[in-house]
C-alpha cells in the first residue's frame, strides 16, 4: 500500500467512532484475557470459598454455587473464548480463502464442483453436526472445539471470496500477469490477494466472532470442552445449578456480557472498517 | 507470421450451457513480417476475444491459431512462456493494466523475475532505463512511481517498454490509445510506427477508423464477429464494397467534411440469429436471398476481399 | 440570449484542498445554438455542465452568476433549482443511459420522474410516443426494461425524457462517447433535429471528440485545465484557430485519408498542470510554444472578431 494511501487510510480510520468503540472494546478484554489469569488469585476451578458469596473484595465478581471465584473463571474462559475465535477465525478463514480463490480464479468445471461442495457444507445445519460430534468425543478441549467450528464454519466465506474473485480475476492487471507467464498459485496471492487484503480482514473478523458464538453456544449445551473453563462453560452450570431461580446473577452476568459485549465489538468494528474502506461510505 | 484460420468463440451460456452465443466465428486473417494490421470493429463485433484468444487469455471453440507454423492452442508450460517472449499484448485502459496498490515499474520486476532471473540486478536496471528512453520516457521521472502519479500516456509507454523488454515479435496493441487524451495519443501512436519500422508486427485493434487508416497497411473489418471486409488499408477506405464498411465511413466524424443526409440505420435491438448474413438486419440493400446463406469471403480486387451476396 | 454565464468559478473540495476546476468563466448562448464545448480530460467541461445544473458537493459553488432567459439561476441551492431542473434547463449527466434503474420498465421510470414534477403521465403520454416515433423508437420500449436495450437505444430516451418539458437550455455530457460510430452519427443527428423542432432551445454539447462538434455545433467552445481557450463560430475554431493549444489539439487529431507514412503528426508535449495548485497565469503557458513572461498573468477573454472569443496575450 502506497505510503499516501496509507495515511489517507489512517486519517479515516481515527475519525471512525464505530471503529474506535468497537476495537477499544476489543482491546480491554484481550488485555483482560492474557493479564487476568494473572491477577486472579485462585484455580479457576478450585473450591475456595463459602458457596454463592456476592461480589466482594475479596472476591471481585463473587462465588460460585460450589464457592469458586467467579473472577477468576472469568478471566481463563474469556481466554478460552479468544483462543476459540483465534483458531477457529483462522481455520475458518483459511479455508474460506484456499476454495474461494481457487474456485473464482479457475472458474469453469473446478468452480462448480467446489461451489456444490460450498453449498452443501452450507446448508447442513452446522451446529447439529457439531452436537453429534461433540457427544462421540468423551474427552475434549479447546482446541478440538475451535478445529470442529472452522471446519464447518468456511462456506460463507468461501462464497464471498470467490465473488469478489471472479471480478478481479478479469481485471486487465491480471491478464497482464497473466502474459507474463506468471503461474496461477503467484498471480492470486501476488496479484489479487493483495487487493482483497481489507475484505480479507473483513472476513476474518465475522469468522473469529462466528467461532466465538458458536462455541458460547456449544459450551452453553454442554457439549463444550470437558478439561477447562470458558464462558460458555460457566454458563451452562449456572443454568444447571439454578444460578437463575437462586438470584446468583453475578455467576451469569459476566460471561454473557462479554460474549455479548465481544461479538457486538466485532461486529462494530466490522461496520466501522467497511466505511473507512469503501470510499463511497466516507464522510468527508 | 500470425495466421487465424477459420477461428472461432462461442460461449454457452445458461443452464448446463444450453444457449450458445458466438462471439467470434470462422475469422481467417495473416498478419505478415514487419505489418500493422487493423482489426476495426463496433463494441461487441468480437474484436477484442481475438486478441485475446492469440495471447492465449480465452481459450479457442474451434479453428486454429498458427505463430510461425506453431499451433499456439496446445503450448504449455515452458513452451507457452517462449511464446510470451515473444507475443505480447497492451491494453485499453492505463490505469487498470496497473496493480493500483504496487508502483508501476513493478511490471518490470515481473519481466525479470519470469524471463531473466539470471541477469544481473545492476545490467537490468540498465537495461529497463535503455528501454525506458526508447519509448521517450524519462527514467528518473516515472521510475519508483505509483500508477495514479502518472499519466494515462504514461503508463501506456510502460507497458510498451515492457513488451519491449522481451524478445518481442508480435504485438496485439487492444485500443491502446482510446482512452488518452487527444493531445498525447498521437505520440503513442507514433511509437507504434516507429516499432513496425524496426520490423514489429502489430495486431492494431481499434473502433476508431482514422487510426487505423493512420497506421495500417491493411484492415479488417469486423461485425458481429464475422469479417466483412479486409484488404489493403487503400483499397477497403477508398474503395469500400461491403455495405456496412460503406455505412461506418459515412459515419466517421471528420473535420474536412460534413456528414452526408443519408438514411438513419439505427439497430432495433433485434439479434436474432439468422442462417444467413449477420449484417442483413440493418442491411440497406439486403434482399431475401441474403437470410438464406452465410456469404463467403471473395477476393474482388488483388488483397481486398468482401463477403456481401450483393457486391 | 438563452444562457448567460458570467465569471462562474467552481472548486472540487478535496482532502489535500481545494482542485481549482473552473475558473471564471464567461460566455453566452443564443437563441438555437447549439454549442460545442471540447477539452481533455480534466480541463473543466463537465465542471462546466454540472455547476449549471447540479451543483452539489464536493463541488462548491465560489462564485460568478448564471442567467437563463433573462433569469438567474440560483445554482448553489440544490432545492431551489429543482424548480428550474428538466422544466427550463435538463441535462443529460455522461453514463445517465448506465445509471437507468435496472428493475424499472422505462415507462414506469418516465412517468415517475414527470409525476414528481406534478405533471400528469397520462396527459404528457400522447407527446411522449410521438417523440419516440421521432427518435426511431417503437412505443414497446415503455413496457421494456434497461437492459433489453442496447446503448444507442438508451441514449435516445434519455434524450427523449430529457426534453420533454420543451426546456430552454440542455446540456449533454459525452452522449455519444460510449457508442458506435453509426450510432453515434444517429444521436448526434436526433439532437439537432430536437433543435430544429423546437424541444429545446438551445443545446450545450460537451465531447472531447471535436470531430463531431464541427459535424453538428453552430459553434464550439475549447476548454484547457478550468480556463475557456477560445470560443467561436465551428469554422472559424476548425479552420482558422487564434489559440495555440487550439491549434494543436486540432493538429494531432488524425484523420481518415492521412497516413503515417505520409504525414506525421504530432501531440503536445508535457501534461495539464494539477489543479490543486496551478501556475498562475495562463495555465496552458508550460506547454505552449510561443508563451512569454506576459502569460504568467491570466490572459482576458476578449473578442477579437464578432463571436471569437480569444484567451492568448500574444493576440494584443
Amino acid at each position: 500500500m502506497g505510503l499516501k494511501a496509507r495515511s489517507e487510510f489512517l486519517y479515516f480510520a481515527w475519525r471512525n467512532k464505530k471503529l474506535r468503540v468497537g476495537l477499544a472494546i476489543i482491546l480491554f478484554f484481550a488485555l483482560m484475557a492474557i493479564f487476568g489469569p494473572f491477577l486472579a488469585k485462585y484455580p479457576p476451578n478450585e473450591y475456595v470459598e463459602v458457596a454463592a458469596f456476592p461480589p466482594s473484595r475479596e472476591h471481585w465478581f463473587g462465588t460460585t454455587i460450589f464457592g469458586q471465584d467467579v473472577f477468576s473463571q472469568f478471566v481463563h474462559g474469556l481466554r478460552a473464548t479468544f483462543i476459540v475465535g483465534l483458531i477457529g477465525g483462522t481455520i475458518g478463514t483459511l479455508l474460506g480463502i484456499l476454495i474461494g480463490f481457487t474456485a473464482g480464479y479457475r472458474g469453469g468445471m473446478v468452480d462448480e464442483i467446489l461451489n456444490m461442495i460450498t453449498n452443501i457444507v452450507l446448508i447442513i445445519p452446522t451446529l447439529a453436526v457439531l452436537i453429534i460430534i461433540a457427544a462421540y468425543l468423551t474427552v475434549r478441549g479447546i482446541l478440538t472445539e475451535s478445529i470442529f467450528i472452522g471446519l464447518t464454519a468456511w462456506p460463507w466465506a468461501a462464497r464471498a471470496i470467490r465473488a469478489q474473485t471472479f471480478s478481479l480475476r478479469v481485471r486487465e492487471y491480471v491478464d497482464m500477469a497473466r502474459i507474463s507467464g506468471m503461474k496461477s498459485w503467484r498471480i492470486i496471492f501476488g496479484e489479487i490477494a493483495p487487493n482483497m487484503m481489507s475484505y480479507l480482514l473483513l472476513v476474518y473478523i465475522l469468522q473469529f466472532g462466528g467461532a466465538v458464538l458458536n462455541a458460547a453456544a456449544l459450551d452453553f449445551i454442554g457439549l463444550g470442552p470437558t478439561d477447562t473453563v470458558s464462558l460458555g462453560l460457566m454458563m451452562n452450570y449456572a443454568l444447571l445449578w439454578a444460578a437463575l431461580p437462586l438470584k446468583i446473577w453475578w455467576w451469569f452476568v459476566p460471561p454473557g456480557a462479554a460474549i455479548m459485549a465481544i461479538v457486538g465489538a466485532l461486529y462494530v468494528t466490522n461496520v466501522g472498517l467497511d466505511e473507512v474502506f469503501n470510499p463511497k461510505l466516507r464522510e468527508l | 507470421m500470425m495466421r487465424l484460420d477459420r477461428v472461432s468463440k462461442i460461449y454457452r451460456v445458461g443452464a448446463f450451457g444450453a444457449r450458445k452465443l458466438p462471439a467470434v466465428c470462422d475469422v481467417s486473417f495473416d498478419v505478415r513480417g514487419g505489418e500493422v494490421v487493423s482489426l476495426i470493429g463496433e463494441s461487441g463485433s468480437g474484436k477484442s476475444t481475438i486478441g485475446k484468444m492469440i495471447l492465449r487469455l480465452i481459450s479457442i471453440t474451434s479453428g486454429k491459431i498458427w505463430f510461425n507454423d506453431m499451433d499456439i492452442s496446445t503450448l504449455k508450460g515452458n513452451a507457452l512462456k517462449e511464446y510470451y517472449r515473444r507475443v505480447q499484448g497492451v491494453f485499453q485502459d492505463p490505469f487498470g493494466s496497473y496493480n493500483p496498490i504496487f508502483k508501476a515499474d513493478r511490471i518490470f520486476q515481473i519481466v525479470r523475475r519470469e524471463f531473466y532471473p539470471h541477469i544481473p540486478q545492476a545490467d537490468w536496471d540498465e537495461k529497463v532505463e535503455r528501454t525506458l528512453t526508447s519509448v521517450g520516457l524519462n527514467p528518473q521521472q516515472v521510475l519508483n512511481k505509483f500508477p495514479h502519479q502518472l499519466s494515462g500516456g504514461q503508463l501506456q509507454r510502460f507497458l510498451i517498454a515492457r513488451a519491449l523488454l522481451l524478445d518481442i515479435e508480435f504485438l496485439v496493441a487492444d485500443e491502446i490509445i482510446s482512452m488518452l487524451d487527444a493531445s498525447t495519443r498521437i505520440d503513442v501512436l507514433n511509437l507504434l510506427a516507429d516499432l513496425k519500422a524496426r520490423g514489429l508486427s502489430i495486431l492494431f485493434i481499434t473502433h476508431d477508423l482514422s487510426l487505423g487508416y493512420y497506421i495500417s497497411e491493411r484492415a479488417v473489418i469486423l461485425y458481429c464477429g464475422r469479417i466483412m471486409e479486409m484488404g489493403r488499408t487503400e483499397s477497403v477506405f477508398s474503395n469500400p464494397i461491403h455495405p456496412y464498411t460503406q455505412l461506418l465511413m459515412d459515419s466517421v466524424p471528420r473535420l474536412d467534411q460534413k456528414w452526408a443526409k443519408t438514411v438513419r440505420s439505427v439497430e432495433d435491438g433485434d439479434k436474432a440469429h439468422l442462417a444467413g448474413c449477420v449484417y442483413y438486419p440493418r442491411c440497406s440493400k439486403g434482399t431475401p436471398e441474403c437470410t438464406k446463406a452465410i456469404p463467403p469471403l471473395v477476393e474482388v480486387a488483388p488483397d481486398h476481399w468482401v463477403a456481401c451476396h450483393r457486391w | 440570449m438563452t444562457l448567460q454565464v458570467e465569471n462562474l468559478t467552481l472548486y472540487y473540495q478535496t482532502l489535500r484542498g481545494d482542485a481549482r476546476a473552473l475558473e471564471d468563466a464567461t460566455f453566452k448562448m443564443a437563441d438555437g445554438e447549439i454549442m460545442g464545448v471540447a477539452g481533455e480530460s480534466g480541463c473543466g467541461k463537465t465542471t462546466l455542465g454540472h455547476g449549471i445544473v447540479l451543483l452539489k458537493p464536493p463541488m462548491k459553488f465560489v462564485r460568478g452568476r448564471v442567467v437563463l432567459d433573462g433569469e438567474e439561476l440560483p445554482i448553489w441551492d440544490m432545492e431551489r433549482m429543482r424548480e428550474y431542473r428538466f422544466r427550463k434547463i435538463s441535462i443529460i449527466p455522461q453514463y445517465a443511459m448506465n445509471a437507468l434503474n435496472p428493475i424499472r420498465k422505462i415507462g414506469t421510470m418516465i412517468g415517475e420522474v414527470v409525476r414528481s414534477r406534478g405533471i400528469d403521465y397520462g396527459a404528457i403520454l400522447p407527446e411522449l410516443k410521438r417523440r419516440l416515433d421521432l427518435v426511431g423508437l417503437s412505443h414497446d420500449v415503455l413496457k421494456m426494461y434497461p437492459i433489453e436495450l442496447s446503448g444507442g437505444m438508451k441514449q435516445r430516451v434519455v434524450l427523449v425524457l430529457s426534453t420533454l418539458l420543451n426546456p430552454s437550455v440542455l446540456i449533454a455530457d459525452e452522449i455519444t462517447s460510449a457508442l458506435d460510430v453509426s450510432t453515434q452519427k444517429a444521436v448526434m443527428e436526433m439532437l439537432v433535429e430536437f433543435r430544429d423542432r423546437g424541444f429545446v432551445k438551445s443545446i450545450m454539447v460537451i465531447t472531447h471528440d471535436i470531430s463531431i462538434l464541427y459535424q453538428v455545433a453552430d459553434s464550439i467552445m475549447v476548454m484547457y485545465a478550468g480556463q475557456l481557450s477560445e470560443k467561436g463560430p465551428t469554422e472559424v475554431i476548425i479552420h482558422r484557430p487564434r489559440h495555440p493549444y487550439t491549434k494543436m489539439l486540432i493538429g494531432s487529431l488524425p484523420k481518415v485519408g492521412v497516413r503515417y507514412a505520409e504525414t506525421r503528426l504530432s501531440g503536445i508535449p508535457g501534461s495539464p498542470p494539477v489543479l490543486l495548485d496551478p501556475p498562475p497565469g495562463c495555465r496552458f503557458q508550460d506547454r505552449c510554444p510561443v508563451a512569454f513572461e506576459k502569460c504568467r498573468d491570466v490572459p482576458p477573454f476578449l473578442e477579437i472578431e464578432p463571436g471569437h472569443f480569444v484567451a492568448c496575450w500574444r493576440e494584443y
